[in-house]
């Protein structure tokens, strides 16, 4: 079933644009000196300014201007000399002033792409129309589930006037065709707005919220049809299952001759289908016009140097770096920048380590598995690269075997002390005695004569139980690879 | 004379001589408010006893130090559209008749911090729409030259509180003529900075590219005491001049010899009173005779100011009264609605006034999808002419004169039913507010035994010549009498 339908939608090619909301993590509000403190008690970060009080005007925050500069940059944008704000006039109980500032003419940043890895393999760089700066709107908190229904309603301005950018796909320069190369084009976005450390991007917080436009042509043909806008979404999965039902929905309509009406619809998160919010007749005119209130931002093109050059490197620069310097597989690279925090923590431990394949591994199999089990961000990991440096360095050498190892990254992981204390501590060094180890084997031999017996008798599996018991007895202490070589001579001798 | 009839020139100078305290002012203020502001309508709240707590302490820092500023201890009146903290702010509109404001406008912290005291908060036309200070919810101000008469607008209360010794001196503002044109019916003196001149934090935005606060008084003097105490650059406001800002009342004296005046023609056609006109060319003549060189200057696209002014202003307006939607602060509907739009709906078109909402709905016009163009940004090209004519004629003159009003002083009602009529009376002193200019209106006479006011317009951030002027026009005209 869902197969055919997959063979149905392919009739038809896709366009799929999105526009990208992220709250910018500076310390202040965008027009005013109150703390971006977001989750402090309601209205408690409030002043004159962002609750719109007469009187009181806005005060550009220049950090805020750089920030979103950074992620022009980030966004290979290019960044305008001058540039101004807007007003956007609509009435909403959250909008404190009627009108929210914005950019409209002469945004910060314009034509720029991102790169990202299409399904298909390839490289796509989707277009990037232009990146701006607006304020957020506060929050309204109903009596009951939804405001219709609500005796009475609260407003929460602690939002109000947090910095936001907007981020506006081209949809002309190779735009995003496919639900997953939707999916890579968001994470890729949030992952680059991380690395250049503008937004925290914590969808959960609404901190990185998105619209799509989709819109539908039968293969073949040159225009496009009119497109749908799936408003305000904040997870990952929500707009898949928007895109995938928009997709479904817009091909029924067109493969029975119906029009795709231009609207903008919001996602039922339940239900799982969108569901129309307005028609395009009721678009609202928000009557955009300069902001009086504030004067134009002139950008010196040598604070535009100076901020491309203090960019972070970003994560495709490093995964490539990670390639070319250290050979390792991409796909492995690929796992180690996906989060700048681990990317850091590789680069710092592979400073001094002398095994970066190794490394590599365990960061991506133990380290991650560890980080998943107690659900922690690298941020929170308790031990410092020099300390895994150091483990992945006593695992190389032979110090310590690998299992030994992995019992000594337990113990990092729980106590966060160093790894030479805890090998120390429980004698965990490796058995590299011969002598010592041969004695452990007769022992378990002695142990196991039926298990010999079988095995003498022409069947060689068990040799595998033999080599755990004596693991087992030496606390994983010995290499496994040479107790079966003395094993197997133990076994030939008798 | 009472006390509260002499200028704060003169009472600064008594305050230091021990000749009189800042409790004895205030108190002559308030008798005199008690014998005619039950005819002038000028206040909208009066704060008595904070004036003199305020004239008290103002005494004290006289008496305890030298250096206590010049205009410690005099009363000055607040136009009700600017805020004050802990004393409600009506802006003259049902909609803000109970708001209290949390803070105080950098204009007026800055009198305070002088020690001046505050008197109260003068009426005016709601949001400072209108050109005769009837357009409040608390009743319109009269003139006191003539009580059958408007005191012009926005800023009536301010000027007629100064000219009926209410007060000593006043503040108001003035978006497209707001505190010269009362200041020249009430036969008072008012100046309209430098746009960016003064700090416009905690001045209720009416047009906010326009707006700007300005003093009022009975002197030019007291004019260029007030803005040496309020003017400069205020980090709350981003349009705010980072200029150094000279002393005002230093350069008063310096007379007009060798001063190019100019006259623009476009300002002497017809539709200007013939009464006024002969006074304006009395005074220019009066100029010259001072030294004064007189030119003819031309500003063609001046005839389109007013049209274009209406557009920019109430475009702004169209947006700046958002806020006032019943959820923050203010008046709010109580009933007639279901839903929080009904709210916001019933809230506006009951506390709002015929004229905002003509000018809201106006505004909202001009900025309309598929109108943008052919309204807003005609209007925006408009102003850029106009400026460029003032900069080009400010090549060959160092200020202009013209009159502040085409008419005298109309009677209440007279103009209320023809908001163009109205709107024309705007039609000297728009064109200097979109070139953002400084601009000041000075006693001229009288016609009819209606006050009369001189417009003298000057450079971009040359208060100190059109004080010049003015003051060497005022000693003229008081050696006259």
């Amino acid at each position: 079933m869902r197969t055919a339908e997959k063979e149905e939608t392919m009739e038809f090619d896709v366009i799929i644009c999105f526009e990208v909301h992220a709250e910018l993590k500076t310390r202040t509000k965008l027009f005013c000196g109150c703390p971006n403190k977001v989750d402090a008690p309601p209205n408690s970060s409030t002043c004159p300014v962002c609750t719109g009080q007469p009187g009181a005007l806005p005060v550009l925050n220049k950090r805020a201007v750089e920030f979103c500069i950074r992620a022009g940059l980030a966004l290979n944008c290019e960044v305008n000399e001058l540039s101004r704000f807007a007003r956007k006039n609509y009435f909403y109980p959250d909008l404190p002033k009627g009108y929210q500032i914005s950019q409209y003419e002469m945004p910060f940043c314009e034509n720029g792409h991102l790169a990202i890895l299409g399904a298909d393999g390839r490289e796509h760089r989707v277009g990037i129309r232009r990146v701006h700066l607006e304020e957020d709107a506060g929050k309204l908190v109903h009596s009951s589930e939804s405001m219709d229904e609500a005796g009475y309603s609260l407003v929460d301005y602690n939002r109000s006037s947090v910095p936001l950018i907007e981020i506006v796909a081209d949809h002309t320069k190779d735009p995003l065709t496919s639900v997953a190369d939707a999916r890579t084009y968001l994470e890729k976005m949030r992952q680059v707005l991380r690395y250049a450390g503008v937004s925290d991007c914590g969808m959960e917080k609404g901190q990185f919220r998105c619209d799509v436009n989709v819109s539908l042509r039968p293969k073949g043909t040159l225009e496009f049809g009119d497109r749908a806008e799936v408003k305000n979404m904040s997870s990952f999965r929500f707009v898949t299952e928007a895109l995938e039902y928009e997709i479904q929905r817009q091909s029924d309509l067109l493969r029975s001759g119906n029009p795709v009406l231009q609207e903008t619809r919001l996602f039922d998160e339940q239900r799982k289908v969108t569901l129309p919010m307005r028609s395009k007749e009721d678009a609202p005119d928000y009557r955009y016009f300069p902001d009086p209130d504030l004067v134009e931002v002139q950008i010196d093109p040598e604070v535009v140097s100076r901020l491309r050059e203090s960019m972070p490197e970003l994560p495709d620069d490093r995964s490539t770096r990670l390639v070319r310097d250290h050979a390792l597989p991409l796909q492995e690279a690929l796992l180690l920048t996906r989060d700048r925090a681990v990317s850091d923590f590789f680069d710092r431990c592979a400073v001094s380590s002398r095994d970066v394949t190794r490394l590599s591994r365990w960061i991506i199999k133990d380290l991650f598995k560890l980080l998943k089990e107690s659900s922690l961000e690298m941020d929170a990991c308790p031990f410092g690269p020099e300390a895994f440096a150091a483990l992945i360095n006593s695992v190389s050498s032979g110090e310590i075997t690998e299992q030994a190892g992995r019992t000594v990254l337990e113990e990092m992981f729980k106590a966060g002390r160093d790894p030479g204390d805890i090998i120390e501590e429980k004698g965990l060094r490796s058995i590299r005695d011969d002598q010592a180890l041969e004695s452990v084997v007769s022992e378990v031999l002695s142990e196991n004569p039926g298990v010999v017996d079988k095995i003498k008798s022409g069947h060689p599996e068990p040799v595998n139980f033999l080599v755990g018991q004596v693991m087992k007895k030496t606390a994983g202490r010995a290499d496994a690879g040479r107790v079966r070589e003395l094993l197997l001579k133990k076994l030939e001798i008798e | 004379m009472e006390l509260c009839d002499k200028t704060a020139h003169e009472l600064a100078r008594m305050l230091r001589r021990g000749e009189t305290s800042s409790r004895e002012i205030t108190e002559s203020v308030y008798r005199r408010i008690d014998e005619r502001e039950q005819e002038t309508n000028a206040f909208i709240t009066l704060v008595r006893e904070k004036a003199l707590e305020a004239a008290d302490r103002a005494d004290r820092r006289l008496k305890e130090g030298e250096d206590a500023p010049l205009l410690c201890g005099i009363p000055v009146a607040l136009k009700d559209n600017l805020c004050t903290e802990g004393v409600r702010t009506t802006c003259g509109s049902r909609i803000l008749e109970n708001h209290v404001p949390v803070y105080t406008a950098t204009a007026v912290r800055r009198l305070l911090e002088q020690g001046m005291v505050p008197v109260g908060k003068t009426n005016l036309d709601q949001f400072g729409m209108g050109s005769s200070t009837e357009n409040s919810f608390f009743g319109p101000t009269r003139n006191p030259a003539d009580p059958e008469r408007v005191p012009g607008g926005s800023s009536g209360g301010s000027a007629a509180a100064c000219a009926a010794g209410e007060t000593v001196v006043a503040m108001g503002t003035d978006t497209g003529g707001s505190i010269r044109l009362p200041a020249a019916f009430c036969g008072a003196v008012g100046i309209k900075p430098t746009y960016g001149r003064v700090s416009r934090y905690g001045l209720v935005s009416y047009a906010s590219s326009l707006d700007q606060i300005g003093p009022l008084g009975r002197s030019v003097e007291d004019c260029a005491l007030l803005l040496n105490a309020v003017c400069g650059r205020d980090p709350m406001d981003s349009t705010s001049a980072d200029l150094p800002v000279p002393d005002f009342a230093a350069a008063l004296d310096r007379g007009v010899r060798g001063l190019r005046v100019g006259l623009p023609g476009e300002f002497f056609v017809e539709g200007l009173d013939t009464g006024i006109r002969a006074s304006i060319m009395a005074a220019v003549e009066a100029l010259r005779e001072e030294g004064a060189e007189i030119r003819e200057v031309s500003l063609p696209s001046t005839r389109y100011a007013v049209s274009a002014y209406y557009l920019v202003a109430t475009a702004e307006a169209s947006s700046n009264l958002s806020r006032f939607d019943g959820v923050k602060y203010g008046f709010r509907a109580l009933e007639g609605y279901e839903d929080m739009v009904g709210m916001v709906e019933a809230t506006r078109t009951e506390g709002f006034g015929t004229e905002v909402k003509r000018r809201i709905m106006l505004g909202t016009y001009v900025l309309s999808a598929g109108y943008y163009d052919a309204y807003y940004l005609k209007a925006q090209k408009v102003r850029r002419l106009v400026k460029e004519e003032f900069d080009k004629a400010f090549e060959d003159v160092d200020c202009m004169i013209t009159p502040v009003s085409p008419c005298l002083p109309f009677k209440i009602g007279e103009k209320m039913e023809d908001p163009l009529q109205m709107y024309l009376v705007d039609i000297y002193t728009a064109p200097v507010n979109m070139a953002g200019l400084p601009a000041m209106s000075v006693p001229c006479g009288r016609v009819d035994d209606l006050p009369v006011g001189l417009q003298i317009i000057g450079r971009p951030f040359d208060e100190e010549t059109v004080l010049r002027v003015g003051r060497a026009y005022e000693t003229i005209t008081h050696a006259d009498r």
